[in-house]
């Protein structure tokens, strides 16, 4: 057993489009350790997405390697390695919140009495305790998401590979949400990769921040974030959070610098 | 909610003005020829002339005559009321006299219909449903169904019924009720089928990607996503594909020489010359419609309110 959750190597990634081929991701090599929590960021179509949708299997790479858990990206997902948040909370609109929850227990048929433990656990970890049998268009869209959150941890999956998930939630929402989910990262203990946006997302989130750049979709610089585990949402006005924020920026615009 | 039905009211209202004011020139022909019959004294006197001019000028040379076209026994065009009382007297009339089944009874033709109705819906969803799964399923079933799926509408089926009841009969099967049922059918299938392959196909890349992150199974898939989220697009076709049964239905009775049913008793009517028989027979069968897509409605909103969908 290695403590690299995630490994890619020499990654690419290449779609034949009418307009000619486009290298949404050349060359990426990244190791991912157990228990880290990566951020991802970029300009549009740098392939951060790409390169999480590869990690999850529902992109092919063309060239190089990537595995997890030590297996390839097929193998992760056929063993359900992974709990996937995408970029919209995707709840499926005829079940309530509890039985969205339920939805993968159902399909990986976990016992009944145990998915109902489960979608109560993983309810209150979320915050959503009592919104069980209302429908998701019942919640407002910051419950929506943190449900498909829940939807993501109710089965045992060490991973969490989350698309963006506040894109499209407005700020104060969001600044809630990253808090519980620094809370739930510790309590969980889960890898999780995440695709942002945000500067500030990136830099309160992660404990190791990879900046990407595009044409070809390519890592332009890997931060390890020195700010200590316990992180109040003010220490983002502390130096030391600028500092990381504003090595991020610099490693954005290098990355934009000869187009 | 006073106010949407005032105007429904008023759009009512106009429809049967309108009805009324069309009955004059439409029935003062067979009013003057009756007249005429009756020893009164017409202008012009001979219906050939009469059959020279326009209605409008025959209106207005014989004003006290306009009058007689709303109370004619065998009326080109009947008034609501004529056609109300025909109904009546087909209907409620007979119940009340214990003839509800009785073979001037339009209940008992309704019900003739109703069941081949009901038999060729039957089929046409089970046909448009499962042609609509194999579609989705396969592309190539997709390519080598659909087209002629599609050809299918574009021929007439009164072109078509006669081939099916001569068909059927020479299969050795008896009686008009399966021949209907698949005429009935025929109409029916293909808006399920158009509806249920939009529906199963709803779902978005991104709620198939989450069952694929679950490494879920084809059934799987189908069963807990495309099956529900195909479920308004099916109640939708469902209500297209009962009327379109029912038309159905009545075209299979036109030309079979059938003696019951909705469309016998305007094919009859027609034959006979008692237009009242027509119009009553086709408001029949437009209450009919209108119960059948109604109930289906009502089963939609209750179902996709237990699904949680705002309706």
């Amino acid at each position: 057993m290695t403590d690299t959750a995630i490994s890619a190597d020499n990654l690419s990634l290449t779609f034949q489009t009418n307009d000619g081929p486009v290298h949404a991701l050349k060359d990426v090599s990244l190791d991912i350790n157990k228990g880290d929590f990566v951020s991802f960021i970029g300009p549009s179509g740098c392939g951060k997405t790409t390169f999480l949708r590869c990690m999850a299997d529902l992109e092919q790479p063309t060239g190089g390697s990537i595995t997890v858990n030590g297996v390839s990206a097929r193998e992760a997902r056929k063993s359900r390695a992974y709990g996937y948040v995408f970029q919209h909370a995707g709840l499926y609109p005829w079940r309530t919140i509890g039985r969205n929850v339920r939805l993968p227990l159902e399909i990986m048929g976990y016992p009944k009495a145990d998915q109902d433990a489960r979608i109560k656990r993983v309810l209150e970890l979320v915050d959503l305790a009592g919104f069980e049998k209302k429908f998701p268009w019942q919640l407002s869209g910051g419950m929506q998401q943190r449900a498909s959150i829940a939807r993501a941890l109710a089965f045992d999956a060490d991973i969490l590979l989350m698309d963006e998930p506040f894109g499209a939630l407005d700020e104060i929402v969001r600044d809630h949400l990253n808090e519980q989910l620094l809370r739930l990262w510790a309590k969980t203990q889960k890898t999780i990769a995440f695709v942002t946006h945000s500067i500030p997302e990136a830099v309160y989130l992660s404990t190791k921040i990879v900046v990407m750049s595009p044409r070809p979709g390519r890592i332009s610089d890997v931060i390890e974030n020195p700010l200590p585990a316990e992180r109040p949402l003010d220490i983002r006005d502390t130096q030391a959070f600028l500092d990381v924020a504003h090595r991020v920026r610099e490693g954005l615009r290098a990355g934009h610098s000869y187009d | 909610m006073t106010k949407t039905a005032l105007s429904v009211l008023t759009v009512l209202a106009a429809i049967v003005v309108i009805w009324y004011l069309a009955v004059a020139p439409m029935n003062i022909r067979v009013a003057l020829d009756q007249a005429e019959r009756a020893g009164a004294t017409i202008d012009p006197p001979s219906a050939v002339e009469r059959r020279e001019m326009s209605s409008w000028v025959l209106m207005a040379k014989n004003r006290d005559y306009i009058s007689e076209g709303y109370a004619l026994d065998r009326p080109r065009l009947p008034t609501p009321v004529q056609v109300g009382q025909e109904l009546w007297k087909t209907t409620g009339a007979m119940v009340l006299n214990g003839r509800t089944w009785s073979k001037r009874s339009l209940i008992y033709h309704g019900w003739i219909t109703l069941q081949s109705t009901f038999w060729g819906f039957l089929l046409g969803t089970t046909i448009g449903i499962v042609g609509a799964i194999a579609i989705v399923q396969s592309r190539v079933i997709e390519m080598s169904v659909m087209p002629w799926a599609i050809i299918s509408q574009a021929i007439p089926i009164v072109a078509l019924a006669p081939m099916i009841i001569v068909l059927s009969s020479q299969v050795g099967i008896e009686g008009r009720g399966f021949p209907k049922a698949l005429i009935s059918s025929y109409l029916c299938f293909f808006p399920v089928l158009v509806g249920m392959v939009k529906g199963l196909r709803s779902p978005s890349a991104e709620q198939l990607d989450l069952l694929k992150t679950y490494s879920a199974s084809g059934v799987q898939r189908f069963m807990k996503l495309r099956v529900p989220a195909s479920l308004p697009y099916l109640f939708t076709s469902l209500k297209i594909g009962i009327a379109a049964a029912l038309v159905g239905a009545i075209v299979g009775e036109l030309p079979t020489g059938a003696i019951s049913g909705l469309g016998a008793r305007i094919l009859i009517g027609d034959q006979f010359g008692t237009p009242l028989a027509i119009w009553a027979a086709l408001f029949a069968a437009a209450i009919l419609a209108g119960v059948l897509v109604t109930l289906l409605d009502r089963t939609q909103q209750a179902l996709l309110r237990r699904m949680g969908m705002r309706s």
